[in-house]
């Protein structure tokens, strides 16, 4: 008896209309700000994942690819939460059987005493399975400083997790790049698991205002005219200080503002409050921020 | 003599396949799934090792799997059963235990019968095994 052969084509849209990826690039178009890079190669590795998946259903031999990643780039430029997107993309793919996201730092992986460490990193790689681990700040696990760290053991437990159980587990690996850079310089075996590295730039001024504005969107909150042409100023002036931390400066900037709105309101307390009062951001809750008074720059005094 | 405990006792033993199955019906039910490992067969010993803690918080199989692995080959002739914990109110108990490892050798029990007052017998079980000090039995 002959065996049943497979089928001998596969039309391709559907099986994209299938596994639903149209919703999540979507998604990320609507909810990523900027990012080009990273969106391109997200879509590039869904690209390949999906050909993979035909590739199996017409029975051509396939190897399950490495799909560990890391993501380099500044504080804020959106790394966890790309992190917890391309679990819900490689589940949607089915290359993650969960799509579920473990988030840890080194903490979590690294124990404080001698037999400590393994059981600890072993603890986190088993809630991860069948899931997305994500460390962050991955070259804090390296410490060549002082040769009896526990970091190593918990390396290597890593590496050879990633090796053997590619299947059950994706690891991210996210950092500054320069910093990666000397992790990955020291740590060999990792560069040559992880098969995607992602860097993520910096977002210009532009985009940061449209974060801005999705931000307070999302809290039901808007600027007025010239509110927004105050936090224009502030993105420049904020950029130029130590510290920045792109979209995470943002949405602290924003918690201060909000602060300072309701403290505006609740000044005067005869009065009754419109659904405007209290959603609209005015200029004087933005130009009240440290910045404008440490910088005196012509503009700034002039809106103030 | 093959020992039947727990459930799934009378077919033959679970392939790892349908072990992993198992696993991920636990805890998409939300338990906690938990291993022990003994090597005194009798019925009645409810003082198992465990293996480590019970594993909370995980989602996939493959980590209970991976555990259950490492155990093998240390234990790897000796019972060994994996049990799900249901921390649910009004359960609060365990909910499913089966046998995932036994020793290659089973030597099986010997009845006891003791005749007491008036003719009457009492019964008990005695495990070969448990004649070897512990860590002896099934080499």
């Amino acid at each position: 008896m002959l065996d049943t052969p497979g089928p001998t084509s596969i039309n391709l849209r559907e099986e994209f209309d299938a596994v639903g990826i149209a919703e999540v690039f979507k998604e990320l178009d609507r909810d990523l700000v900027g990012l080009k890079p990273v969106k391109t190669r997200i879509r590039e590795i869904a690209s390949l994942l999906l050909i993979e998946r035909v590739r199996k259903k017409l029975e051509l031999a396939t190897e399950p690819p490495t799909l560990h990643m890391s993501f380099t780039g500044s504080p804020g430029t959106g790394k966890t939460t790309v992190a917890l997107r391309m679990a819900g993309i490689l589940h949607k793919l089915g290359f993650v059987r969960r799509g579920h996201l473990v988030s840890v730092t080194r903490d979590d992986l690294v124990g404080q005493y001698i037999g400590h460490t393994a059981p600890k990193t072993k603890e986190i790689l088993k809630k991860a399975m069948g899931g997305v681990l994500f460390i962050d700040e991955a070259y804090y696990l390296y410490r060549p400083e002082n040769e009896r760290d526990y970091g190593q053991e918990s390396i290597e437990i890593l590496l050879q997790i990633m090796e053997t159980q590619r299947d059950d587990l994706v690891v991210i690996l996210a950092g500054y790049e320069d910093r990666m850079e000397k992790f990955f310089q020291s740590n060999p075996g990792f560069r040559s698991r992880i098969a995607h590295h992602v860097d993520f730039p910096d977002y210009d001024d532009a985009e940061l205002l449209t974060i801005a504005e999705l931000m307070l969107q999302e809290q039901n909150y808007a600027f007025d005219a010239a509110a927004r042409a105050a936090f224009i100023h502030y993105i420049q002036l904020r950029r130029s200080r130590p510290l920045f931390s792109n979209a995470r400066s943002i949405r602290n900037a924003l918690d201060r503002v909000r602060l300072r709105q309701a403290n505006r309101l609740v000044g005067n307390l005869d009065r009754d409050l419109t659904r405007d009062d209290v959603t609209r951001i005015a200029a004087e809750d933005i130009l009240a921020s440290r910045l404008f008074a440490e910088t005196p720059t012509p503009a700034a005094s002039r809106d103030a | 003599m093959r020992i039947t405990q727990g459930c799934f006792s009378f077919l033959p033993d679970l392939t790892d396949e349908q072990i992993t199955a198992q696993v991920q019906y636990c805890l998409d039910k939300g338990w906690a799934v938990n291993l022990e490992f003994t090597d005194d067969p009798h019925p009645r010993n409810t003082y198992w090792d465990m293996w480590g803690l019970p594993m909370f918080d995980i989602r996939d199989a493959a980590g209970i799997m991976m555990e259950l692995a490492e155990c093998r080959r240390v234990y790897g002739n000796r019972y060994i059963r994996l049990s799900g914990f249901d921390s649910s109110h009004g359960w609060e108990s365990v909910r499913i235990s089966f046998l995932v490892n036994r020793p290659k050798e089973e030597p099986g029990f010997r009845l006891n019968r003791q005749e007491g007052v008036g003719r009457r017998v009492t019964y008990s079980t005695h495990a070969y095994a448990a004649d070897l000090p512990e860590e002896q039995r099934y080499q």
